[in-house]
């Protein structure tokens, strides 16, 4: 008994003097404390800026394209160029099929309409188009359940990019390969609009709001197989 | 959203048409990407979602009977909706049934190679992914886009060419209908098979050919109701959504396990 009482008070006694030191060193605490708050500074730095513009890579598309300029230019709107197939399938990135029907020759004195057409129209070359909105090879995506079923708008997963007056750049992750849309502009995943993300909780999201049908037995939401394959 | 009746995919064989030529097998594997080796001879060890496997009646010579026997998924749907043998395993939630189209989908991104579901599957009907695919130089550009291509670790199986469904439903929306006609949604197997063995349809459809053959009774379970029809280790109650059709009463007991000197109801 008495022997225990006696550690348990000399220890007390210890953590008594310790504590009287540090009050009495206040340059040593205060150094600490500083660097603890600039560490910790330094590593949000780092986390929240450095790695995420070492993490993507910039590229530019190779023709500067406007929407906002074509979109007052064609008659349909954004099916002029971006329309389905008869087959149900979706034609997402125009061929040169497509801008050659009005670009077989240079209109106007754009010189970036002027690289077009002879590095493309004039060679017959498809135009390389990077594609934001890419997504892995698992993924079934149907545009003609989304558009003509369930009557959404392209704005919806898109944005506004009909009022772009430039294509914004197109930033790829350099560990997985996909568009940093796909991620989103928010590192930490945070989303304002419905647009600003296109990962599988965003479907997921969406799928579960819409009402569908209870049709998987595992997960008592869509079925698997309705969006992969 | 309107209410879009539900599906009951499944298919019968014809036994008595299969020749065995192998043609199912082939047209499965280059439709789904199905990866192959250069040496194949360890069967344990390929990979194929459809296979011909061959029964006799083990009856000397003059008797001797030979009966060729396609396998792809059966799709189970089991005594409650879903409760298939694989489904109900799975720790991964890999694998699931859906209520709409009675398909037993299979989520290779979402595999992590466990094989429970191998262990609970009574038809080997699915196979394990024991190395990457390796594509003969310049093959990899003929591979189909609508099936993604499976890596080593995950397990895989017939999934009744679900993508063909996806892609019908597409051209329906595109016209402005709902539904599928019979024709416009067949799996690579049916279409490919040159005797016509294989039907492929809606078992909820009485309209469908497969209904008017297979006749299930879905208060039994899908039952069928042709004494001609059975289906494989139906005892065991996984209650599959594949019927094989044979007038050979041998092949029917073969099909169902029958000891020699069992009698058939």
């Amino acid at each position: 008994m008495s022997t225990l009482d006696d550690q348990a008070k000399e220890s007390t006694d210890e953590a008594a003097v310790e504590s009287t030191e540090a009050i009495q060193d206040n340059g040593t605490g205060g150094y600490i404390i500083l660097f603890f708050i600039l560490g910790f500074i330094a590593s949000l730095l780092v986390g929240w800026i450095a790695f995420p513009m070492a993490l993507y890579s910039k590229k530019e598309q190779p023709v500067a394209f406007n929407h906002a300029l074509h979109m007052d230019e064609v008659e349909n709107g954004c099916e002029s160029c971006h329309f389905f197939r008869d087959d149900g399938s979706y034609s997402g990135v125009p061929k040169l099929e497509q801008c050659i029907e009005c670009h077989e020759e240079v209109q106007g004195d754009n010189e970036n309409e002027a690289h077009f057409v002879s590095e493309y129209v004039e060679k017959e070359r498809e135009v390389p188009w990077l594609i934001y909105s890419k997504q892995p090879d698992c993924v079934f995506f149907s545009h003609a359940a989304h558009v003509l079923k369930a009557k959404m708008d392209c704005v919806t997963c898109h944005g506004p990019v009909g009022e772009m007056e430039s294509l914004p750049v197109y930033e790829e992750n350099r560990i997985t390969g996909y568009s940093r849309e796909v991620w989103g502009k928010n590192i930490a995943g945070l989303k304002k609009n419905s647009w600003d993300r296109m990962k599988m909780d965003d479907c997921a999201d969406c799928h579960k709001e819409s009402n569908n049908k209870v049709t998987s037995v595992q997960t008592e939401k869509d079925a698997c197989f309705v969006c992969h394959k | 959203m309107e209410q879009v009746k539900d599906k009951k995919f499944g298919m019968v064989i014809d036994l008595d048409k299969c020749t065995g030529c192998g043609s199912c097998m082939v047209a499965c594997m280059s439709e789904n990407n199905v990866p192959f080796r250069e040496d194949e001879t360890d069967k344990l060890l390929s990979v194929a979602w459809m296979r011909v496997y061959k029964m006799t009646n083990r009856k000397p010579y003059p008797d001797t009977e030979v009966c060729y026997f396609p396998r792809p998924c059966m799709h189970c749907e089991g005594q409650h909706s879903g409760h298939s043998p694989c489904v109900s395993v799975c720790p991964a939630v890999a694998t699931d049934y859906s209520t709409a189209t009675g398909i037993v989908s299979q989520i290779y991104t979402r595999c992590f190679g466990c094989r429970y579901c191998m262990a609970a599957c009574p038809y080997h009907a699915r196979v394990f992914n024991w190395f990457d695919p390796v594509w003969p130089h310049g093959m990899e550009k003929s591979l189909s886009p609508d099936v993604s291509v499976r890596m080593r670790g995950v397990v895989e199986k017939c999934s009744f060419c679900y993508h063909r469904y996806q892609k019908a439903m597409e051209k329906a929306y595109v016209d402005g209908r709902k539904e599928l006609e019979e024709n416009e949604y067949q799996t690579s197997c049916t279409q490919a098979c040159p005797a016509g063995a294989i039907t492929f349809g809606d078992l909820n459809n009485t309209h469908h050919e497969v209904y008017k053959i297979a006749q299930p009774d879905h208060k039994h379970h899908g039952k069928s109701k042709n004494p001609k029809v059975f289906r494989l280790l139906e005892r065991l109650g996984t209650n599959p959504k594949v019927y094989y059709l044979s007038s050979r009463k041998w092949v029917r007991q073969l099909g169902d396990n029958y000891r020699p000197d069992e009698i058939m109801k």
